[in-house]
């Protein structure tokens, strides 16, 4: 008989409607090892996990624990054979400090002693090598402390087997680092840990096996060290991918959009954005890095026109008319009636970009359905637009006719960028455009913003892969709690000194702020 | 349940990672449920027709258990009532009626601005049209007070309807509860009208006071309300589908960051499609003080206003399926009255078949959306089989 395993899956198959997620996918996991699932968007690794955190039940297949055979049909199930799911979106009270975090939920049948659990929390936590405080609130924390508490709670459960969906997709380059620290001082703990994620440089770093997937299927589990990120890619994609972005150098730019000491107060009077200055160039690719949540949306919102401004201007340059525009606090319609060509593919596709219980036409017409006096729709231009960028950008579609909820996230994303870039802008600003989105559809979305960059256009991309950021943009403005702390080169900047503008300027917490200062 | 079953161990934690070498088996959940895809047109007349069927004969099996009537002539009244010599025209009508206060509700509803006032918006139509019948029926020509008529009916029922989207688009306040205590206020300004309109202190003012109304359509009676809401479900159809205010009203309901960021306003399209909401609410208060009642109480309405709000969801927001949803519930309302009557039962009976049916009417919309598998499989390493339960 073959050694005893943690996890064992065996032909597993899940469907979702005509949709097949897994399709008799096995799957194992040693004693103490860090297997990472690669595989693209849609390749069935989140619901494959699922499967074993008990949030799905598998149509077919069975599951083994320590070589057990094991139905697990809810989270609970889970726990009870210790095994733990980090979530890539975070399931935490925001008025609750760490611990109480940690125990909520827990029934255990002793009575209920938070002091006694906040000794164990910091066990923990010092066996592990956590950086956390136990007392702090939610609230206060920044993203990669709500993500220690998360991975706290599923070890204070018990969990010997811990599956992490893409942690490092929230945390700066030096986050990661800590964060695989700790994974490292857990396997050598004898725990085993799944972890998924789109990075090929992180899986060369972190794992000892890699499963990948492919549409659902399992395609092979390899020995890190006798792969390469080709060969990997290799096996995700299924065909040979070249890696490289093109960069050309930008022809003749002038100034198009510049952006003078823009401040922005939320409702609740907390500063969004805080004294900001940049131009953006036609011709070229202006990159914005940031740690999530540092005022990169709001700031694209308020050029766009969707955020009020505090102070400051937002000044457009028309380059048929030569004039200057100011553009503070009009709307985007009335942005529009100035003649200024400005396309904005924002971050929640399906919640702002997009209506997705609409068919691709009748979003196609979002932008142009007022046109003509008429008081009825024309859906003739918007049908033969849905069918130009269906066949041009390869989207995956039944027809036209189908609702865009029901595309995959990648071709979501063409349909949205396509439509945005149809409009023949002047300025295109794109925010997290290639988040979620696989390998091939990546590359097709840089190229789509390399090809409006020769046109003349000014583009603004706001990305969180310093890797892409570093080899796609002709200069990165680098954004921290609402303020920018850098303005640098792209093709000269390296990862650390953009990862530690990141961080630089205040962090998380306002206090810190006013000392550090700019 | 069998003995593997009993056996399970689901329930305890294991705590060594060693386990003890026989056979030990965890409960499989006997179905789970998934989500379809999408279903074909077929397929989801099938399960409707599977739905009706299956409610007809639970609704038999209740009407033999209770009564011990003979389920199929019970059946016969129940299309009598509605269909019978001499009723089918007050059926449609009745129709026609419910149609015209569910296509109200729609715009606002396609907006997701649930709007539950259609009752007292067109209450304060039906009103307002009455008192411009109390007070001008006997000193202008009939054309001119049909007009004015008309024309109260629906500014009275515009005004209720935009209050409460004043106060939505400007305030964020709640829909729901704004155009519901907005009956209320309907509901006394009607009994108001009552008592200084009749002093011989009945409850209801009728064709003594205030005249004849919209007059017969080639001698038919109804036919001018009928005509007229037909008309009306095409032409909302074709607001909704192909104009632009109608695009305007899907994208503003779906998302309003989208609305926002391609520039709608918000606002303006809140304010203007309750304006519409609330007009046709005034249109089916005209149409029932004018065209039918010739007479105002605050029951007028009957409970219509709600009613709309369940037809206007079953009919998935579409004028044209509307029109089948309504038929549907007029039916039953009054084949069960029918029934009621016939066989010497309480109205509540007719109320449990109008239930049982919805019930599963509605309850098939689960099964249109998900599919339930049954676990039937066996495990090939004990052989054993699960018997189905």
């Amino acid at each position: 008989m073959e050694p005893k395993l943690a996890l064992q899956l065996k032909g597993i198959s899940k469907r979702f409607g005509n949709v097949i997620a897994n399709n008799k996918v096995d799957l194992d996991l040693r004693y103490g090892e860090i297997l990472a699932v690669l595989g693209e968007n849609g390749s069935g690794k989140t619901t494959l996990m699922n499967m074993i955190a008990g949030i799905y039940y598998p149509d077919e297949g069975e599951i083994f624990v320590n070589g057990e055979p094991v139905a697990i049909q809810s989270p609970k199930d889970a726990f009870d054979h210790r095994i733990g799911m980090i979530h890539q979106h975070f399931k935490l009270v925001d008025i609750f400090t760490a611990t109480e975090n940690i125990v909520l939920g827990i029934d255990d049948g002793k009575k209920f002693n938070l002091a006694e659990a906040e000794k164990s929390v910091s066990e923990i936590t010092e066996r592990y090598g956590f950086e956390m405080n136990p007392h702090k609130k939610i609230y206060n924390m920044a993203v990669s402390e709500k993500q220690t508490v998360e991975i706290l709670k599923v070890l204070y459960r018990g969990a010997d087997i811990l599956i992490l969906d893409e942690p490092t997709a929230v945390l700066t380059p030096q986050e990661t680092d800590k964060l695989f620290a700790v994974l490292r001082r857990m396997r050598e703990d004898g725990k085993s840990i799944i972890i998924i994620t789109h990075k090929l440089h992180e899986v060369m770093a972190i794992s000892d096996r890699v499963a990948v997937l492919r549409r659902g299927e399992h395609i092979a589990t390899v020995e890190t060290a006798e792969s390469t990120e080709a060969s990997l890619t290799e096996m995700m994609v299924g065909k040979k991918v070249s890696l490289n972005i093109e960069r050309d150098e930008p022809k003749g730019p002038v100034d198009r959009l510049e952006v003078r000491g823009v401040n922005c107060v939320s409702p609740e009077g907390v500063k969004l954005l805080d004294d900001i200055n940049f131009t953006a160039r036609a011709g070229e690719i202006l990159g914005i890095a940031g740690i999530a949540g540092s005022g990169q949306r709001e700031l694209l919102e308020a050029i766009a026109g969707l955020q009020p401004l505090e102070s400051g201007e937002i000044i457009y340059h028309n380059p048929q008319t030569e004039e200057a525009e100011d553009l503070r606090n009009k709307t985007p319609q009335q942005i529009r009636e100035l003649g200024v060509r400005l396309s904005f593919v924002p971050e929640d596709r399906l919640g702002m970009g997009l209506v997705g219980n609409m068919d691709i036409i009748d979003n196609m017409m979002l932008r142009s359905y007022r046109r003509g006096k008429s008081i009825f729709l024309d859906r003739k231009q918007p049908h033969a637009l849905a069918d130009e960028i269906i066949s041009s950008l390869e989207v995956v579609t039944p027809n036209a006719q189908t609702p865009v909820r029901r595309l995959s996230g990648g071709n979501v994303q063409k349909v949205l960028v396509g439509r945005e870039i149809a409009s023949a802008p002047t300025v295109l600003m794109a925010a997290y455009p290639v988040r979620g989105l696989d390998i091939n559809s990546s590359y097709t979305i840089y190229n789509l913003l390399n090809g409006q960059k020769k046109n003349g256009v000014a583009v603004i991309y706001v990305g969180e892969d310093l890797d892409v950021l570093l080899e796609l943009c002709d200069r990165i403005l680098v954004i921290c709690g609402g303020k920018i702390s850098g303005i640098v080169d792209g093709r000269t900047a390296t990862k650390e000194q953009v990862g530690l503008l990141m961080t630089k300027v205040g962090g998380e917490t306002p206090k810190e702020k006013e000392v550090t200062g700019a | 349940m069998n003995e593997e079953e009993s056996k399970s161990i689901g329930e305890q934690p294991e705590k060594t990672p060693v386990a003890p070498a026989e056979e030990k088996k965890e409960r499989e959940p006997l179905f789970h449920i998934t989500k379809r895809d999408g279903v074909t047109w077929k397929q989801a007349i099938g399960i409707r027709a599977l739905a009706i069927l299956a409610a007809l004969v639970f609704s038999a099996l209740v009407t033999v258990v209770l009564t011990r009537d003979n389920p199929l002539s019970v059946y016969a009244t129940l299309v009598k009532g509605a269909f019978g010599k001499g009723r089918t025209l007050v059926t449609i009508h009745d129709i026609a009626i419910l149609l015209c206060v569910s296509l109200a509700v729609t715009p606002a509803f396609r907006m997701r601005f649930w709007n539950t006032g259609a009752e007292g918006q067109t209450l304060i139509g039906g009103l307002a049209t009455a008192l411009v019948m109390f007070g001008l029926h006997d000193k202008v020509p009939t054309a001119v007070l049909v007009l004015l008529m008309l024309l109260a009916g629906l500014a009275a029922g515009a005004v209720w309807g935009v209050i409460p989207a004043v106060f939505k688009a400007q305030w964020k306040t709640n829909e729901t509860l704004f155009t519901l205590m907005m009956n209320y206020v309907a509901i006394q300004l009607v009994q108001y009208f009552l008592k200084v309109a009749d002093k011989s202190g009945s409850n209801v003012v009728g064709p003594r006071l205030l005249g004849d109304g919209i007059p017969n359509l080639f001698g038919v009676p109804y036919l001018f309300n009928i005509l007229v809401v037909g008309v009306l479900t095409g032409v909302l159809y074709v607001y909704l589908r192909y104009s632009k205010h109608g695009y305007e009203i899907s994208v503003v309901g779906e998302s309003e960051n989208t609305a926002r960021y391609i520039g709608i306003n918000v606002k303006k399209v809140i304010i203007r499609t309750m304006v519409l909401s609330g007009l046709i609410c005034g249109l089916a208060g005209f149409l029932i003080v004018g065209g039918a009642s010739h007479a105002v109480n605050p029951d007028i309405v009957g409970g219509r206003g709600f009613t709309a709000i369940m037809v206007s969801w079953l009919g998935k927001f579409n004028p044209l399926y509307m029109i089948l949803t309504t038929l549907l519930i007029v039916f039953m309302g009054r084949g069960a009255d029918e029934i009621s009557t016939q066989f010497g039962l309480s109205t509540s009976f007719s109320d449990i078949l109008t239930g049982i049916i919805l019930f599963f009417i509605i309850g098939c919309e689960f099964f249109i959306r998900y599919q339930v598998h049954f676990n039937r499989r066996k495990k090939a390493e004990t052989a054993e089989e699960k018997e189905e339960s």
